[in-house]
């Protein structure tokens, strides 16, 4: 694009924070996840929604100002759920990302920097990988690994980590033979310190979107492994409310379904833009593609 | 290089990512310390009958016996019995097919040209406040969860309105219709959002190329430039992202076919998993698998019959 030149160079990252920044969109959905961490964090220590489990009036009350999302089965209060339910969202999200970004950029970087017999390898093991269809593997893993919350992360984080593998492997072959990480290994830098502080860095801006995306594909999964009695067991989910739901909705019992997937379509719809604004801003070659 | 040299060659790669695929099965399955003979039996099984159980899922043979029957069961399609319903698991699997295809085939059609459309239209309005107001409602559209859609129009359309069958279906042509209609409508409107981004994309990604500045230059009206060399060029992406979705059709719609009870392979692959079958679990991964091998020789196949620039690589 024919944008000025300016005196000061900026780093990749100053500027893209300067077009985040910028974007209103990117703002507004970075404002709304930092919400739903804070609401996960005063969950998680007992500020808010510890009384989820109280009966607070009768069975499958409607939505009223006393009860803004109405009441469960059991009476409990659908809002206090939904708000418990954000705990277990970030936790998935935040743990099953963290999983697959460990598993692909270590064999990513493994496999683009060394080459030769160890790509071979660490490429055909992902191939293979990828060719089970990922709702296939999914069940299977769960399947074997038995209900739980434990397995659920590792489940979904064993599962996704093949397309950060991939871009990863690519990027850093492009980079490896760079003059900067030869400029490190003439200065007596090893493999490992050159992967991690001289390369990485470098590369982690595809990192940071794929973990967004990761992000919010396990959350949509765990709705699915809730309708298959292999999700989150004891502690209120929002795929557990939708699953709970399917026996509701020939009552008319519609606020269990609307709430949890009310709160899903706002966190996953946020992390939808944020990821689709830092592309924008961290990829210059999709600059002014709108 | 000919195409058929070219063939081979495809075809002879796939060997070792059969034999992954099968490795990566059998670590899941059969070396994981998961044992489906405690799993059927219950606690109180004695050592006798486990053996029996052991014994008629091979799981007493040496450990690279039980990889090679793994692979051979990827060629031969002999899956065994399933344990709930005991019958021979590539029966089912034949059975299932066709009700699975009389869904997902119509939707994808549907689904894969409607996008194409839609994705024409927003790219000839880039930048405008359609485009945008376009691609956050796909966003939108892909952020809530596909049962959620399953639950609401299930129960809109088909409890509250009463316009279709609420679940069940019907063999053979026309009396499977009635029961689709909704199963399909669904199906469109969970692939839509993501096929009309990935296709915008891909366009988009066209649109910004020298050749179309070439173009343009030449005096060509944005329709011609759009329809005639964006759009050609934009088929491979597009081709790769459509037939890579093939094996899933014959797969079926899993939550689809299990919530409207059509007797498809999605619905049976649920029906395992609510069960435990454990047999029907692993043969339907396998099948999956080796389908989407095969799907992904044809695409790079059909690649070097649209782009003959594929086949120097």
């Amino acid at each position: 694009m024919g944008a000025p030149m300016e005196s000061k160079s900026k780093s990749l990252w100053s500027h893209a924070w300067d077009s985040l920044k910028k974007d209103k969109t990117a703002v507004f959905s970075l404002a709304i996840i930092s919400i739903y961490v804070l609401i996960a964090i005063l969950t998680v220590t007992g500020v808010v929604a510890s009384g989820w489990e109280k009966e607070v009036g009768a069975s499958y009350l409607p939505p009223s100002a006393e009860h803004i999302f109405g009441t469960d089965i059991f009476g409990r209060s659908i809002f206090l759920k939904t708000l418990k339910g954000v705990e277990m969202a970030i936790a998935i999200g935040l743990i099953t990302a963290l999983i697959s970004t460990v598993i692909g950029v270590i064999l990513g970087l493994t496999a683009g920097y060394f080459g030769g017999k160890v790509d071979e390898t660490i490429v055909w093991f992902y191939t293979s990988l990828a060719s089970i269809p990922y709702i296939m593997l999914l069940f299977a893993i769960m399947f074997v690994l038995g209900k739980g919350t434990g397995t659920l992360f590792i489940a979904l984080g064993v599962t996704s980590w093949v397309p950060l593998c991939r871009l990863v492997r690519g990027e850093v072959m492009r980079h490896k033979e760079r003059e900067y990480v030869q400029a490190a290994s003439a200065l007596g830098a090893g493999h490992r310190r050159r992967m991690l502080k001289h390369i990485l860095p470098n590369i982690l801006h595809i990192v940071i979107i794929q973990f967004s995306l990761r992000f919010q594909t396990a959350i949509k999964s765990e709705v699915i492994l809730s309708y298959l009695g292999l999700g989150v067991q004891g502690v209120p989910s929002w795929g557990t409310m939708i699953d709970d739901s399917k026996l509701e909705l020939a009552r008319g019992v519609w606020w269990q379904l609307g709430a949890a997937t009310l709160a899903m379509f706002i966190l996953v719809l946020a992390l939808n833009l944020l990821g689709d604004a830092l592309r924008d801003a961290l990829d210059p070659k999709l600059k002014g593609k709108a | 290089m000919n195409l058929w040299s070219y063939v081979i060659r495809r075809l002879l790669y796939t060997i070792p990512i059969v034999l992954g695929v099968c490795l990566i099965i059998f670590i899941i399955f059969n070396v994981s310390g998961y044992d489906p003979a405690q799993h059927l039996l219950g606690k109180h099984a004695t050592a006798k009958q486990i053996a029996e159980v052991r014994r008629e899922l091979g799981l007493n043979k040496p450990l690279v016996q039980q990889y090679f029957d793994i692979v051979k069961s990827a060629f031969t399609f002999d899956f065994g019995r399933s344990w709930s319903t005991k019958q021979k698991i590539i029966d089912m699997i034949k059975e299932g097919a066709v009700p699975s295809l009389t869904v997902t085939l119509p939707a994808f059609l549907i689904s894969t040209i409607l996008a194409i459309l839609i994705s024409i239209v927003v790219a000839f309005k880039r930048g405008t406040l359609l485009d945008r107001a376009l691609v956050i409602k796909c966003v939108g559209m892909m952020s809530i969860p596909s049962l959620a859609y399953i639950l609401f129009f299930q129960y809109f359309f088909a409890y509250k309105l009463g316009w279709f069958e609420i679940s069940g279906y019907e063999m053979g042509f026309p009396n499977f219709i009635p029961y689709i209609i909704l199963p399909v409508f669904i199906y469109v409107v969970l692939s839509i959002g993501p096929d009309v981004r990935y296709f915008r994309t891909v366009i988009l990604d066209d649109i910004y190329q020298d050749y179309v500045r070439t173009a343009r230059a030449k005096g060509l009206s944005e329709t011609k430039v759009l329809l005639k060399h964006v759009l050609k060029n934009s088929m491979i992406p597009i081709i790769t992202y459509v037939v890579i979705q093939i094996p899933f059709l014959i797969l079926g719609a899993l939550l689809i076919e299990s919530f409207f009870s059509i007797p498809g392979l999605g619905g049976l692959t649920v029906k395992a998993v609510f069960d435990s079958d454990f047999p029907v679990i692993k043969a339907m991964t396998i099948l999956s698998a080796i389908a989407y091998i095969v799907f992904t020789v044809i695409t790079d196949i059909l690649y070097t019959l649209v782009d003959p620039r594929v086949r120097l690589k």
